[in-house]
């Protein structure tokens, strides 16, 4: 191992290492703007300039310069000193004094890096430069006078993101960071945000709502799509203002979608804070938790078993489910299902419903192969490994389904279950790709998945995953992405049609009397007119329009539960804030209502639940561990329609109850699809 | 003085037709083939041994440059051509392309031979208009005559050459911005390491070169490195072309022997100062980016790159720029300050923020409202530049000012006090 010495203290280091990273293994803090270690670098900030033996007599960008044997690295002798106080001179020359009212107060790079480096005072009489704003979409807020042009938007929207919307105007001082007054079109764009190291880029819903320190931070797991990224919800009082990422190198790495952000506005909307049943005039009415329950227990008490049935929604916790299906089953039904979308999975091999690479895995793939999935709009952090992985080259990507507007390119090998065939019976061309390659993987999609023919499809699926070598001792190749963050925990504790229990589709189509829907709004609820509906749930969305019988439960934040993302990796979410008004946390609820039909449930506290769910299924006791499932035989194969696949999201931005009543992802919804769409139909003249 | 049958450039000033045939008759392409016979380790050889120093301002040895190319590469490897002549002061690289495009054309040959390229490709700079047409002419005529192209000059040897316009950038006569330029995207320098040799054009090995440096080459290789090695000192040997404008008599382009003393070079060849020696103020012997030279240095001052290194200048694109008293010193420097902040890329942050903050105070020295604390504090700004920056021109941006200050101070201070007196008695 290469040796060299930081200050006079030596260092071992991996050949190819930096300078700086050598200076941060030894502990030695570099400063820096325009370094970040997961974007290419730019080496333009100047700020991390060392002085470095042997080499010319001034001081090398420590960030740029690959560190060699027996080098001798300086951080903090003269010449250093002096090159980072000139350096941060400049940077504040022409940045505004506007701290007291600038929304990165407390939490700016250049503030903290200021206040190390730089001088007492400001030399500089001359004007100062004025930058007019910019638009830039919805989400991102600019005030770009105070732009130091390190530039890591413009590399990251490039690289990570995929799109070239963002670039550097003009020249010299002049230069200026703009998308030319269009929105940001990458469901990543936000992260732009916690990347810029001063105020210029600031998060737009957000603008002066508070100080970093007024903020409780808590850290937990999103549930906007299965992806379960890490993130950390930041409350004052009782109302969650922001969300921001958390470092989880499995899931997310550090970026989080536009929505998973800023859908959190949702959750001040149309909120359920109250109980209501329905009156005798067919409207609902206010009632408090003991006339609901009431409610229920009277319709409930004169019906049979397998009259009774419950759907679980897309972002139910496992507890809750858990809780749900006991009390169905000491009621006698077997009618549980939390398969809304109506996707043809069962759960008796757990490998044939999970993302079983995982997510990480993507960057040791060398071929894939999309089957009716959008990943861009599914799992936009999935979308950005594939992404990752493609700018290697070393990774090949097929695409059967819609044609994709995806960021990384791919051979198009058509739009149905025909070239699926194709692929599988090894008669298209990327199956020999797929063959060739030494880690080969697939993605299903639920819009694939979800349809009637959908066991067939899964099928084959399965049969490319065996003929091309995707399963392996070492490799498994096969991969579902699911756009719901609590189906996989659904599937794995079984909540899914008992021996000659109903689907979702039976039920909702009015074969049972009674039907509990927890959060689930993704449904059909046109035929429920006769049926006895009670809704659990946080928002007054679809469902609840039709429910009997409102008991308002939490949102994601306001509850600790456990959620199993596609790859299959158990996550504890924790409670940011209180649920609005009388709503109350949802196992609580189903506890509290078992109590009221007679068939208490065993558990008086969510630690109870937690021992007796993990008892039951103990890998929901492994937190954070890496999923592992055997292989074994699924599917049915057998014919398949000739409809093409289609992606089950129209709009990205608006995909569940919350999403749907944020303000901010209306607006998304309206400047970037609608607008784009608008855009394009100019483009084509059909709009006259 | 050099004499007539020393000079390389025999068509400096356009008296003959550019055309091949005129071109051939001067020598051109004569025993071209002959030479690419002779290999590549012979050329870099001969090259290294004629000691030229690269002509485009940094006078890093050509043929050491050409000897760090990496032999036995797979694919392609490229040399390109630095016509990007944008230095103010500078038309030396324009009179070549515009008289005599053959020789640079033959260089080319040579010296794409010599690093094993496959390919040459001529920046020319976005104004040159005509130039650009002359050369593309001269590459039509030798393409059709088989002198470049497949089997060049009948050697087996493949080379093609394109001509490609810039868009008037200054910054993209810094090789790595310029490689950026020819790839299409926005003509900002690169960080170093790696060199261009290394991953230069498309991340390929590259070579860049200016100008009158290749068409040096073929005369080099034809007369031999010890003829070229007969002139000037040690170490700054050989036939040199001298831009020389401002205030002398006759402004003209030259080509003399390096080490020539600048006041020979001003009396002989372009009829001296303006009203006399004495009348002289000061000279900027290498192009707007090297430090000015007092009156008392020019008197004996010998024009290479050791001796006015000496002198804390440089020889620089050997572009004289003579002020005679009658100069605003002060104001021409600060004239300088806006064309640096005009072109400063904006990439990285010294010679963005430095080169406007420079010039601002330097249009408050020419109008005296300043302090004097002010000129020192001016002063430790170009210090702050100068060598933090990614590419050179934050040093070409700083060095001027301090030629300004170490030399003139007195005539800052002056204008300090001048104005605080008119202040004062408008009062």
């Amino acid at each position: 191992m290469p040796v060299c010495q930081v200050n006079g203290q030596e260092v071992e280091f991996d050949a190819g290492m930096t300078v700086l990273q050598v200076c941060e293994q030894a502990g030695v803090e570099v400063p820096r703007f325009c370094y970040h270690e997961r974007l290419s670098v730019a080496g333009n900030c100047r700020m991390c300039l060392v002085e470095v033996k042997p080499g010319p007599p001034k001081p090398a960008a420590s960030c740029a310069l690959p560190a060699g044997d027996g080098m001798e690295i300086f951080t903090d002798s003269e010449m250093v000193r002096s090159a980072r106080n000139g350096v941060m001179e400049f940077l504040l020359i022409n940045h505004p004094l506007d701290c007291p009212i600038c929304d990165q107060g407390g939490e700016c790079d250049l503030q903290d890096q200021a206040v190390a480096y730089g001088r007492d005072g400001s030399r500089f009489e001359e004007n100062k430069r004025a930058v007019k704003e910019k638009y830039m979409g919805p989400l991102i807020n600019t005030i770009m006078t105070r732009c130091i042009h390190c530039t890591r938007c413009v590399r990251f929207s490039t690289e990570v993101g995929g799109v070239t919307d963002m670039g550097l105007l003009n020249r010299g001082e002049s230069a200026e960071i703009s998308t030319l007054e269009r929105a940001v079109s990458s469901e990543l764009s936000a992260n732009v945000i916690d990347l810029c190291p001063v105020g210029a880029l600031t998060s737009k819903p957000y603008a002066f709502n508070a100080r970093p320190w007024e903020l409780k931070k808590t850290e937990t797991i999103d549930v906007l799509d299965a992806v379960g990224s890490n993130i950390r919800v930041d409350a004052r009082g009782n109302e969650v203002l922001r969300v921001l990422p958390r470092l989880n190198e499995d899931v997310n790495e550090e970026w989080i979608s536009d929505k998973t952000r800023y859908a959190c506005d949702g959750l001040k909307n149309q909120r359920l804070d109250r109980a209501y049943v329905r009156g005798t005039d067919g409207k609902l009415k206010p009632a408090s938790w003991d006339e609901a329950f009431a409610a229920v227990k009277d319709k409930l008490s004169g019906l049979k078993g397998d009259e009774i049935g419950a759907i679980a929604g897309d972002q139910v916790d496992v507890e809750s489910m858990y809780a749900l299906k006991e009390l169905m089953n000491s009621l006698g039904s077997e009618n549980t299902d939390c398969r809304q979308d109506g996707a043809k999975l069962d759960n008796s091999v757990r490998a044939s419903y999970l993302f079983n690479t995982t997510i990480a895995g993507i960057e040791e793939a060398d071929a894939l192969l999309i089957v009716g999935a959008n990943p861009r709009w599914e799992a936009p952090i999935i979308n950005a490994r594939i992404r990752k992985r493609w700018l290697t080259g070393q990774m090949q990507v097929g695409v059967i389904g819609e044609t994709l507007r995806l960021t990384y390119d791919y051979s198009y090998l058509g739009a149905g279950t025909d070239s699926l065939k194709q692929v599988a019976d090894g008669k298209a061309d990327f199956a020999k790709v797929l063959k060739d390659a030494k880690n080969p993987m697939i993605i299903v999609g639920s819009g694939a998945l979800s349809r009637e023919d959908g066991a067939a499809i899964l099928a084959a699926a399965k049969k490319i995953a065996d003929n091309t070598g995707m399963i392996t001792d070492e490799w498994n190749g096969f991969n579902v992405l699911h756009t719901a963050a609590s189906r996989v925990g659904g599937l794995d504790i079984g909540f899914v049609p008992g021996k000659s229990g109903k689907s979702v589709a039976d039920m909702t189509a009015g074969s049972v009397k009674a039907v509990y829907l927890l959060d689930a709004d993704e449904i059909n609820t046109e035929a429920l007119k006769d049926t006895f509906v009670v809704y659990q749930g946080h928002h007054g969305d679809k469902a609840a329009h039709v429910a009997d019988v409102i008991l308002p439960g939490s949102a994601y934040t306001e509850k600790s539960g456990t959620y199993v993302n596609t790859e299959g990796r158990v996550q504890v979410s924790k409670r940011a804030v209180f649920a609005p008004g009388e709503a109350k946390e949802d196992w609580a609820i189903l506890r509290a209502l078992s109590e009221v039909l007679g068939k208490t449930l065993p558990y008086n506290s969510l630690a109870e639940l937690r021992i007796a769910l993990r008892k039951d299924f103990p890998h929901m006791a492994e937190v954070d561990a890496t999923p592992t499932a055997t292989w074994g035989d699924f599917g049915t194969s057998g014919d398949m329609s000739s409809d093409v696949f289609a992606s089950p999201i129209e709009n990205f931005y608006m995909t569940c109850a919350i999403s749907r009543s944020s303000e901010t992802m209306a607006k998304c919804t309206q400047d970037i699809i609608l607008n784009a769409k608008a855009a394009e139909g100019e483009a084509t003249g059909t709009n006259g | 003085m050099l004499q007539d049958k020393d000079r390389m450039f025999t068509n400096l000033y356009g008296y003959h037709p550019w055309n091949l045939k005129d071109a051939m008759k001067r020598g051109a392409w004569d025993g071209t083939k002959a030479l690419l016979e002779k290999g590549r380790d012979w050329i870099v050889e001969e090259m290294k041994a004629s000691g030229l120093r690269g002509r485009g301002g940094a006078g890093f040895p050509t043929g050491l440059k050409w000897s760090f190319m990496p032999k036995d590469v797979e694919g392609p490897v490229y040399l390109v051509v630095n016509a990007d002549e944008s230095e103010p002061g500078t038309c030396k690289d324009r009179e070549i392309m515009r008289n005599d495009p053959h020789i640079l054309l033959e260089g080319c040959l040579l010296a794409a031979h010599a690093i094993g390229a496959t390919a040459v490709y001529i920046y020319i700079r976005g104004e040159f208009v005509y130039e650009a047409s002359v050369l593309e002419g001269a590459v039509k005529e030798a393409y059709d005559a088989g002198l470049i192209g497949k089997n060049a000059c009948k050697s087996g040897y493949d080379c093609d050459i394109f001509v490609h316009r810039g868009a008037g950038a200054y910054i993209c006569g810094e090789e790595t911005a310029l490689i950026e330029s020819l790839e299409g995207k926005k003509g900002q320098p690169r960080l170093k390491p790696p060199f261009p040799a290394m991953a230069g054009l498309y991340g390929r090995p590259t070579t860049v070169n200016n100008v009158e440096s290749i068409a040096s080459a073929p005369a080099i290789l034809k007369r031999g490195a010890d003829w070229f090695k007969g002139f000037g000192r040690e170490n700054n040997h050989g036939t040199k072309l001298f831009c020389i404008s401002g205030h002398v008599n006759k402004p003209c382009n030259i080509e003399e022997e390096m080490s020539i003393p600048l006041k020979e070079l001003l009396e002989k060849h372009c009829g001296g100062v303006r009203g006399g020696w004495d009348n002289l103020l000061a000279v900027i012997p290498g192009g707007s980016s090297v430090p000015l030279l007092p009156k008392h240095i020019c008197d004996d001052v010998l024009m290479d790159y050791d001796a006015l290194r000496e002198h804390t200048s440089g020889l620089g694109t050997a572009a004289v720029i003579v002020m005679d008293k009658s100069t605003d010193v002060v104001e021409a420097i600060a004239r300088l300050s806006y064309f640096y902040k005009h072109e400063s890329c904006g990439q990285c942050t010294p010679c963005r923020e430095g080169t406007g903050w420079m010039w601002r105070m330097m249009e408050r020295m020419v109008r005296g409202d300043a302090t004097v604390e002010q000129i020192d504090m001016l002063w430790e700004v170009t210090k702050q530049i100068e060598g933090k920056t990614i590419c050179a021109l934050g040093d070409a941006a700083a060095w001027p000012i301090q030629g300004l200050i170490r030399h003139f101070r007195p005539e800052l201070e002056k204008r300090i006090m001048e104005a605080r007196k008119i202040a004062k008695s408008a009062a």
